[in-house]
């Protein structure tokens, strides 16, 4: 019985040598794509071994880290909840980060290579690597009023956003999607907990987890108008200048009649273009529309940002949240010929422009700003976990300028009159000078239409210090006049407490 | 006085009993080899408590020191019981009984609250459990040594075990499922919450004794009183009924209680022990196609019937894909395969690792929980101490010199190495996953008294081995009623190369 002894003992050392070989396979050939599968949590864990840094909005952190004694030494917290939800995102165990915690992550856990130095250091003294720190430019109070006055609209839309930005720099002083949610679940330690959290606002119909303030693109309405207007006044029409109007008007190509929102807006044929603005004269702009031809709409909205797909509003050299393009859509034919009937009803914001509210905060802060449009941003500064050290500080960059300095001030002279004498007078503040545009815009037929705003505050010198743009997802009516009227509180707010320190 | 002229260093030309003197017990090189691998268990306790608690607390040693003071006691029992044992066998199991001990214990550190870490005793938790379990086998181990002082009187008890063998295997299937499953598997017996057996872990044993024995006496019919059919050598179905009536018996049971691996090992147990008792080739031939066959079979039955053969088609998908499903059915083996590969080449170190995502760490995924903390390079040495153990036993096998100590030996060696390769195999997607325990490292009594008997009896077996031939040879007497009659083993065997 030796000799089949001996086999099986052959055998054995065969089966053993396969495994050898399996193990090397698995821990020497396949260890890294393994170690950084997405399934891994290994490397989570570890990450989660170090202190990661706040997120901070005016001196409050509303992202930030405390020790527990569970596995994951760190819990996420969000102490600002739903407040501060799409501007900061979240950081969970099991699911993809978002937000801010995606985007300065690197920073944030302490991973990033500008905080090398830090980790050495610490090495030596034996001190507990964290991470480092994000200062938000968002003013505390506008974030607040933003919130409170998109949750409590007097019009009880479900839906809507609202953002501001400081007109001179691009720094972003508020930005509200509703509805919002509480991120805190989603961060919780129990994978099942969080899966079941994000599966519930996931499958929420009314998507609390979309950032409209960057990601929605709905029509415009008369917002709209102002980047018509700057078209005409670029091609000689003057404030002043007396343009066909009418209480109704057919395009020449198309048997539907376009109408003013109501019968006492420009019946007469004629108005100035100061007063079309300030009346919202749907007539008169589907007129001019027609007259100045689709190029030059098209190439305006393109100057003031339209069709840009690569625009992130976030750290101002780095990555951070993505804006979607909005666009001006086909004015043309099917055949590609001049469509009268589809330009007159695009020149009014209908038909197929679609635009982001964060666009409708640009062009208005573009018109406050002489002009000037600066690329917006969030992060304001990154600081060392030990707080002494900045890595970054904000350099505000121009992005373009889509009018000149006095189309600009014409524009401005035309919205200031849309506050005071107009559509707008809901978002008048006391001591400031304020201009703005609303808009309604179809969404169809059966449906209650959008109301939006776009404007700016400038103060008793001048300079501006606020634009806004709020919109409400199917307000119905009177939503343009309860946009503005948000608008308004949130400048106030704004000026009141001007942002992240 | 002439002894004294002639150097000390001939042993065979001193003292008065020549031919016991050449043979050397050997029983000093086991105790520095247990030492050596009692102080790796005690330094990896170290090296885990240094990780996971940040400092090293005074009574890291204490786990250690209890393994040490209970090998001990095995190695005094087998210094005066069986002093001709291989000096190997047992500094090779208690080194991984003691890395089986310390990881779970280093697994019940990860759970317990940062608070808790340091006060944890050294009974408490899976580790404790698993040492107090050490404790228990070693003790059974020894009383098995104590009791059996030559293998082949067990040969005696040979039907009864194997009826024995075969009421174990069938007690959990004809419970009710309260009292015998366990995550799907009935293959327990419940007494209460907190207490289980596994008796399939002593079947095994028992079982092996009966196929030795019957295999053995069947030995010159089975190879001679053959039919030939197709080129192969068959044996007539009456020399052969029964041996295969109680595998398939046990095997049939198994796939009905839904526990694939063990049965996998009964078939190879079965193999293999024929084929070393006939030395026919064609046996392995015979298994193996059956195997694949079966197995495609199943496989196939699985995707187009279900029922029984489902449990064996989900398995074998999560084998080729588990990737697929990574967050449920592959999950498992998704997660022991991130393990082994966060390990690397050298590993996080011991207490570095994150077993706590591995699902049934303590139990089937150990070898992959361990993997992550020791590496590659630890892995391997951790195969090839259990490749020490089998090839010892076969060398036991080869030695000894009655063919009921040979099969029984060889099946046992083999059977050991066998449960290693599949379950190892399983968790690195070598081969499908199949429940199994990694023998003296998972959590779990039955498993590792029933793997502590199995080393006791290859004790045995190469004290018998090595013993001297001379009569009266060694300080243990035979047992008082002395060797059983003859055997059809002769000690012919041990002349042929």
């Amino acid at each position: 019985m030796n000799a089949p002894l001996r086999r099986v003992g052959v055998v054995v050392m065969v089966l053993f040598g396969l495994l050898f070989a399996n193990l090397n396979w698995i821990q020497a050939y396949k260890a890294d794509e393994y170690r950084t599968s997405d399934y891994n949590g290994r490397v989570q864990v570890a990450e989660y071994e170090r202190k990661r840094g706040n997120i901070e909005a005016g001196g409050t952190a509303f992202a930030l880290s405390k020790e527990t004694d569970g596995e994951l030494k760190f819990q996420r917290s969000y102490p600002g909840g739903a407040r501060y939800a799409h501007i900061l995102g979240y950081k969970p165990v099991n699911l993809a980060e978002t937000g801010i915690e995606k985007f300065e992550n690197d920073f944030l856990a302490g991973t990033s290579d500008a905080l090398i130095a830090n980790r050495v250091k610490d090495m030596f003294t034996g001190d507990q690597s964290g991470g480092g720190n994000v200062l938000l430019t968002v003013s505390k109070g506008a974030q607040n009023t933003a919130f409170e006055q998109l949750r409590n609209n007097r019009v009880d839309a479900a839906k809507g956003a609202a953002i501001a930005v400081d007109p001179r720099t691009g720094a972003v002083q508020a930005l509200v999607s509703m509805p919002s949610f509480d991120p805190n679940p989603l961060v919780s330690h129990s994978t099942n907990e969080a899966t079941a959290a994000y599966n519930k606002l996931e499958q929420d119909p009314a998507g609390p987890l979309k950032n409209r303030a960057l990601g929605e693109v709905l029509p415009p309405g008369s917002t709209f108008k102002i980047v018509v207007a700057a078209a005409a006044l670029e091609s000689g029409v003057g404030q002043q200048t007396r343009i066909p109007a009418g209480a109704s008007w057919t395009p020449p190509t198309s048997g539907t009649p376009i109408r003013n929102a109501a019968p006492s807006i420009c019946p007469e044929d004629e108005v100035t273009l100061i007063n079309a603005v300030t009346e919202s004269c749907n007539t008169g702009f589907a007129q001019m529309g027609v007259r100045l031809g689709a190029d030059k709409i098209k190439e305006k909205a393109r100057q003031f940002g339209f069709e840009q797909e690569d625009l992130t509003v976030g750290h101002l050299n780095e990555a951070g949240h993505p804006v979607a393009a909005s666009r001006t859509g086909s004015m043309e034919n099917a055949d590609g010929g001049a469509d009268p009937a589809a330009l007159a009803q695009s020149s009014i914001g209908q038909r197929d422009v679609r635009m982001t509210p964060l666009q409708g905060a640009l062009i208005a802060a573009s018109v406050a700003n002489g002009g000037s449009q600066m690329r917006p941003y969030l992060v304001r500064q990154l600081l060392a976990p030990d707080r002494t050290t900045s890595y970054y500080t904000a350099k505000p960059r121009e992005l373009r300028q889509p009018v000149s300095g006095q189309v600009a001030k014409d524009l401005r002279d035309m919205m200031v009159s849309v506050v005071e004498n107009g559509s707008g007078t809901n978002a008048q503040l006391r001591g400031y000078t304020v201009g703005g545009k609303t808009g309604t815009a179809q969404s169809a037929p059966d449906r209650p239409d959008h109301g939006w705003f776009i404007g700016f505050a400038l103060d008793k010198n001048g300079t501006p210090v606020s634009a806004v743009c709020v919109m409400l997802e199917q307000a119905g009516p009177g939503g343009s006049a309860e946009a503005a009227r948000i608008a308004g509180q949130i400048m106030r707010a704004a000026i009141a407490d001007p942002g992240g320190r | 006085m002439t002894a004294a002229a002639i150097p000390a260093s001939s042993p065979a030309t001193t003292g008065e009993q020549p031919g016991v003197r050449l043979a050397r017990s050997r029983r000093n090189a086991e105790l520095s080899l247990l030492l050596v691998a009692m102080v790796l268990v005690a330094a990896y306790g170290a090296m885990v408590e240094a990780k996971v608690l940040d400092t090293v607390t005074a009574d890291f040693w204490m786990p250690a020191a209890a393994l040490t003071a209970v090998f001990l006691g095995l190695h005094l029992v087998i210094r005066f019981l069986a002093p001709f044992a291989d000096p190997a066998l047992l500094p090779a199991v208690a080194l991984l009984n003691g890395i089986g001990v310390g990881f779970l214990r280093r697994i019940d550190l990860g759970k317990a609250a940062p608070t808790e870490r340091e006060d944890l005793a050294i009974f408490a938790g899976t580790g404790g459990r698993q040492l107090a379990w050490t404790l228990v086998s070693v003790i059974l181990a020894a009383g098995l040594l104590t009791i059996m002082r030559d293998h082949r009187s067990v040969s005696r008890y040979a039907y009864t075990l194997g009826l024995a063998g075969i009421v174990l295997v069938m007690i959990p299937a004809v419970l009710p499922s309260r009292f015998s499953e366990i995550n799907g598997a009935k293959l327990w017996i419940k007494f209460g919450d907190s207490f289980s057996i596994q008796p399939g872990e002593f079947a095994k044993l028992a079982l092996l004794v009966f196929f030795a024995y019957y295999l053995v006496r069947k030995r010159e019919v089975l190879s001679l009183a053959s039919r030939r059919f197709l080129g192969i050598d068959f044996p007539r179905g009456r020399d052969l009924g029964p041996v295969v009536a109680v595998w398939l018996v046990s095997v049939l049971v198994l796939v009905f209680e839904k526990d694939l691996g063990t049965s996998l090992l009964y078939f190879g147990m079965f193999v293999v022990t024929l084929y070393i008792a006939t030395e026919r080739v064609s046996w392995l031939l015979i298994g193996l196609v059956l195997f694949f066959g079966g197995v495609y079979l199943a496989y196939v039955l699985g995707d187009v019937v279900g029922g029984p053969f489902a449990n064996f088609y989900l398995r074998a998908q999560i084998w080729l894909d588990p990737f697929a499903d990574p967050y449920n059915d592959g999950y498992q083996l998704v997660q022991g395969l991130l393990a082994l590969g966060t390990g690397g080449l050298f590993g996080a170190g011991p207490g570095g690792g994150q077993p706590g995502l591995l699902p049934e760490v303590q139990n089937d995924f150990i070898f992959a929980g361990i993997g992550e903390e020791i590496g590659l390079f630890g892995l391997s040495a951790l195969l090839v101490v259990y490749l020490l153990i089998v090839e010892r036993g076969l060398r036991a096998a080869l030695a000894v010199r009655d063919s009921f100590g040979k099969l029984l030996a060889g099946g046992l060696a083999f059977t050991l190495g066998l449960q290693v390769f599949v379950i190892v195999g399983g968790i690195s997607k070598l081969i499908p996953l199949t429940g199994q325990t990694t023998p003296f490292l998972s959590a779990g009594g039955s498993s590792l008294m029933a793997n502590w008997l199995l080393i006791a009896a290859l004790l045995r077996i190469s004290d018998g081995a090595r013993r001297p031939v001379a009569g009266g040879g060694g300080k243990a007497a035979r047992p008082s009623g002395g060797p059983p009659e003859q055997l059809h083993g002769a000690p012919t065997e041990v002349i042929r190369p």
